[in-house]
Formats: C-alpha cells, structure tokens, sequence
C-alpha cells in the first residue's frame, strides 16, 4: 500500500506535519502514563494499604477508599476530556491545513 | 421469581422485542453494501457511537455481578468495575483515532496494513475467534440462568431464544441494526439503574453518608445474629467500606489489572465500532462519551449494591430461610428493582436485563462473523478480489454458524464455573491484539514474522497459563492445586508479546521484512491525518 504520491511525500517533511506528530504523541504518551500511574497507584493502595484505604473520613462511615476510588473514575473521564478538547481545538485545525495543502 | 412465569416481564420483553425488530426490518433495507453490513455505512455520529460502546461493553453481567459483589462484600466491587473503565482512555490516546484512519471493517485491516495479508489476518482472524468464543459463551450461560430466574423459561429455550434473536439482528440489519439495538439498550438500562439508584439515595435524603452507615448497621447486625461476638459483627459490618479478599495478592492484583487496561483495546467487537463513525474526530468524541456513560453506570451499579444490602438483605420476602438471595447470589439488583418499584418495575428491570444480553451478543457475532468472512474469505482466500454479494453471503453463513456454536456451547457450559471467561477474553485480547496493533502502528522495524510469533505466543501464554491458574486448573478441572499461582497471565504474557515481536522483528532478514518496514512512512501519515482514508460511505 506504501503511497508515493508527491503530495504524500511531502507532507513527511513538513515541519508543520512533524511537529503535529510529536506534540499529538507527546500528548497522548504523557496521559496514558498519568492514566497508568492512577490506576496501577490505586491498585498497589489495594494490595499494600488496606487500612488507609479503609479510614474512616471524620469519623463518619464513608472511608477514604470511596473518593480515591471514585477519584480513579473521574480522573479516566477528565483526562478523555481533556485529550478530546485539545485535539478539538489545535490538532484538527492543523490536520485539515495539511490535508488542504497535500492533497494527494 | 423462582422459574414461576412473570407475565409483566414477558410483556414487556415482547415490547423490547417487536422494537428492535422493527429497528431490524428498517436497517434490512439500507443494508446493501459491505460498508453497511459490517460499518453501518460509516454514518454513526460520535454521540450515538458512545451510547453504542456503551451499550456494547455494559454487559448484564456486570450491571447483575458487580451489584452483587458489592451487595456481598461492599467496596471489593468498586475495584473491580474501575478496572474495566481504566482501559477507555489508553484506547482514545493510543487506539481510536490511528484505528479509524487506517482501516475500514475489522481491526486486522489496521494490523496487516504494510504487513503480508494472509499470516496476519490468519493470527487476527483465529484471535477474533477465541476472544469472541469465551465471550460469548459466559453471555450464553449467563443468559440461560438469568432468562430461566426472570421469566421461568427453561434454559435450553432460554439459549435458543438468545441465539435467535442475535441472529435475525445480525442476518438482516447487521452493523446498522447492532447499533440501534445497543443504543435501545444503553439508554433503557441507563434509565433503569438511574431510578433504581435515585430511589435508594432519596430513601436516605440524597446522603450517601447515611446509606453507608445504614449498610454497617445491617452488615453488624447480620454478623451479629450469625453468632458473631460484638467486636467480630462491628468488624464485619465495617468491613464492606474497605478492600477485602479481592486482591489476595500483588502479583494477581497487578496481572489483572493490566488485562483490563490494556485489553479493552484489543477487543475486537469494541474495536470494529470505531469503524461505523465518518472520521477519527467522530471515533474521539465517542470514546469520550462512552467513558463518560460507562464511569456513570459503574457509580450507579455502586449505589445499587449498597441499596440492596439495605432493602434486599434486611426483607425477608427476597431471602431463602437461610438467609441466602433468593435465586442466586446475582440476584441482588433484580430484588431491589422490586423493593423500589414493584412488580412492574420487576418487569421492565427484567425485560432490560434480556435485552442487554442481546445487544452485547449481536455485536461478538458480528464481530466473529467479519473475522471471517473479511478477513479469512475475502483477504486470505480470495487475495482481496471477492464481490461483495459473495463476501456478505460468506459472512451470513458465518452467522448463522456462530449462533449454532453459542446455543450448543452455551447448553454444554450450563453447569459449568464460566466466571473466568470474561477475564480470559479480556487477557487474550492484552496479550495478543493489543501488542501486535501497537507495534505494528508505532515502531517503523516491525515485521510481518515478528507480529504473527508475537501474537501466537501471547495468545498461547494466556491461554495457557489460564488454563493452568487456579480458576480452570482446579474450579473446572477438579485438582488439587494450581500449577500457575496467579488469577490472570497479562503481567507475563502481555510482556513476552512485546518482546518476541521485537526480536523476530530485529532478527527478520526476509525480503518481505523490507517490504514491510519500507512500508511505514505511508502508514504512518495515514495514520496520524486521515489522508486517504477510507471515506464514510461506499455509496
């Protein structure tokens, strides 16, 4: 399937198309860390600190477990929404000045 | 609710059922393409698409299960359900947007993109296969034993009718049909448990607090009664807002968790809906919808299962005189749906339980269905020149033989421990698809030999060592001890994929080896704008 349309072959070199790629791959390599770190963090609490996680906050019945848990959810939903507005506002808008530019 | 006939879940179910066959008939008539059959034409929106995930991927065992581990052991459920949510964001930041730029119907289009056709669509085709299998399998069993509870049929007619009704959605209406049956269904059993859990916070004046305290104070009393001194029963009721036995140790814990992480982007039934949307913005929006649907659900399924240890465990009415769940322990949503709404409530809570299994089988089945006929018939068989009338007829027949294979499979398991399949398909799916796209989308030196020997051996490890752990070793196999320790094999074989797909690949000196890495700049600007891309529509 390799292409070798001159438009094609020069899209590779644009440095507009190369720093898209790196930022975009920087971008999602440093949340999917974050989202690694969160989970495997919340795990390794599980397995190697039960008490803490079984607190009680202020004396009451909820433990700290239920927010740290619930925290892992809302950190999974608002990174996905953090990722979704950034490539809505730059990436899209540099992928369709590409595409207009290199049609192939 | 014990195989006694519930007419108002009947009913209701018929309701569901001349729906989504109507849904069938309209779909039957913008089906005449394979862009139609396999992708609903390309025309999903990014809105509907996540309320499909969502809808795929909330199955009825974990809507029934979890509510039930948390109604037995309270916060152990929370573990488990984050573990199934984690995965979203790794397939939006590594999967999705690369995924829908490069392929058009099943995820092996992406895998074998620069690659030789038939050795990595033959690995794709048979993981597909086996992920799909033992998926559907603990879908099949399930159903039959909850169909048989709900509604009093037999379970051999409760299989059967499963299998029908999966194949008259996926025969006429394919993708398009598969859809809007798991977007019926995602809405119904969001609206379902949103009530349910409403009713149980509003029972306590909107205060999680007091509903937890209320959960200690029936879990001491329980253990109290059980003849418990009343330091132990205090012990006991407090117990359900910590970890317990769920992760019983690091190692198995950590195995798990990787499986479910990184096997939600390996699953191919999950996969092939990226492919129904117009474009990689689309493919974005709908991860981030699904997330969102999918976190929300797993917090109403908490407070569910806390509702139940109040109003379930504490009314003798839902309980066997040994104080067990009528029905079975997976019973616990079921009963609560009664205590807060009644017998016709029941019902609908039953008919919605029905139709979830339906959406997530109809969508294995095609899932399985195009593993064959797109990727085995039309690209291995027929090097890629099959018409389409003959690749659909292929895929038909493929549906047809899978609801055979599930309604035979799922009558043959009907007595068996099934609890580990899901976590198996979720291990295969880590341990093979997930390596083999990554590298093959990201790193310029993989090989043709090196995806298909890294592939096989992550999916023979997992299987495997499954196989040997103590779920299948000794709760199906009857011996005495397990030879592999550990509850999940993705912390080995997810890394012994990586890894023979690096050194095949480093070592491959074959001709098609350049042709391969030759291939990689293209792949990748496809990959990364979309230029080129298959469009939205065939037609």
């Amino acid at each position: 399937m390799a292409s070798t349309e001159p438009g094609i072959e020069g899209l590779a070199h644009d440095p507009r198309y190369q720093r898209l790629v790196r930022r975009r791959g920087r971008l999602s390599w440093l949340l999917t860390a974050l989202m690694l770190v969160t989970y495997l963090g919340f795990i390794l609490l599980v397995a190697f600190a039960k008490p803490l996680l079984a607190q009680p906050i202020a004396g009451g019945a909820t433990t700290l477990g239920i927010p740290l848990g619930l925290g892992v959810i809302a950190v999974a939903i608002a990174l996905t929404g953090f990722y979704v507005r950034r490539a809505n506002a730059e990436f899209d808008h540099d992928v369709d000045a590409l595409a207009g530019e290199h049609r192939p | 609710m014990n195989g006694t006939t519930n007419w108002p879940a009947i009913a209701m179910f018929a309701a569901f059922v001349a729906i989504t066959l109507g849904i069938t008939r309209w779909a039957a008539r913008r089906t005449r393409t394979a862009a139609d059959f396999y992708a609903a034409g390309g025309g999903i929106t990014g809105f509907q698409n996540g309320l499909a995930i969502a809808g795929d991927f909330m199955s009825a065992a974990s809507f029934l299960g979890i509510s039930a581990q948390i109604y037995a052991d309270g916060y152990d459920g929370l573990i488990y359900s984050i573990g199934f949510l984690v995965g979203w964001p790794i397939v939006l930041f590594l999967i999705a947007e690369r995924l829908r730029n490069l392929g058009r119907y099943t995820f092996a289009d992406v895998a074998s993109f620069r690659f030789a056709q038939t050795p990595v669509r033959c690995f794709a085709a048979v993981s597909t296969l086996l992920v799909v299998l033992f998926y559907l399998i603990a879908q099949m069993v399930g159903a039959g034993q909850l169909i048989r509870l709900l509604f009093g049929l037999p379970y051999p007619y409760a299989v059967a009718i499963v299998g029908v009704m999966m194949t008259l959605y996926v025969l006429f209406g394919g993708m398009i049909a598969t859809t809007w049956v798991q977007i019926v269904k995602a809405v119904l059993l969001l609206g379902a448990a949103s009530f349910i859990a409403a009713a149980v916070l509003w029972r306590f004046g909107f205060s999680p607090e007091a509903l937890f305290a209320r959960a200690i104070e029936v879990k001491t009393a329980a253990a109290s009664a059980a003849g418990a001194t009343p330091i132990e029963a205090q012990a006991a009721g407090r117990a359900i807002m910590g970890p317990g036995g769920f992760i019983k140790d690091p190692v198995s814990a950590l195995s798990l968790g990787l499986a479910l992480m990184f096997g939600t982007a390996g699953l191919p039934h999950i996969l092939m809906r990226f492919f129904t949307v117009p474009n990689a913005k689309a493919a974005r929006s709908s991860v981030l919808w699904a997330t969102g649907w999918i976190g929300y659900f797993y917090i109403l399924t908490f407070v569910i299962g806390f509702g139940a240890i109040v109003l379930v465990a504490t009314d003798p009415s839902y309980l066997t005189p040994g104080g067990a769940l009528r029905g079975g322990g997976n019973m616990a949503a079921m009963h609560l749906s009664h205590a807060v709404g009644g017998d016709l409530f029941l019902g609908f809570v039953s008919a919605v339980a029905f139709a979830t299994i339906l959406a997530v089988v109809a969508g294995l089945t095609l899932s399985g269905a195009s593993a064959v006929s797109h990727d085995l018939y039309a690209s291995v068989l027929r090097r890629g020149r099959a018409d389409q009338a003959a690749e659909l007829r292929v895929s038909r027949v493929t549906v047809l033989v899978l609801a055979l294979v599930a309604i035979a499979l799922g009558i043959l398991f009907e007595q068996q421990n099934v609890a580990f399949m899901v976590s198996l398909a979720f291990a295969l799916a880590a341990s093979a698809n997930f390596p083999v796209l990554i590298l093959s989308l990201l790193w310029p030196g993989c090989t043709t030999r090196g995806v298909v020997a890294g592939g096989a051996v992550g999916l023979s490890l997992a299987l495997g060592l499954t196989i040997l752990s103590p779920a299948v070793w000794v709760s199906v196999l009857g011996n005495a001890q397990a030879i592999f320790p550990y509850g999940s094999p993705a912390i080995f074989s997810m890394p012994a994929a990586f890894f023979t797909i690096w050194l095949v690949s480093r070592l491959d000196t074959s001709g098609r080896a350049a042709v391969d890495r030759a291939g990689y700049p293209a792949q990748r600007i496809r990959s990364e704008t979309g230029i080129g891309a298959a469009g939205a529509s065939a037609h």
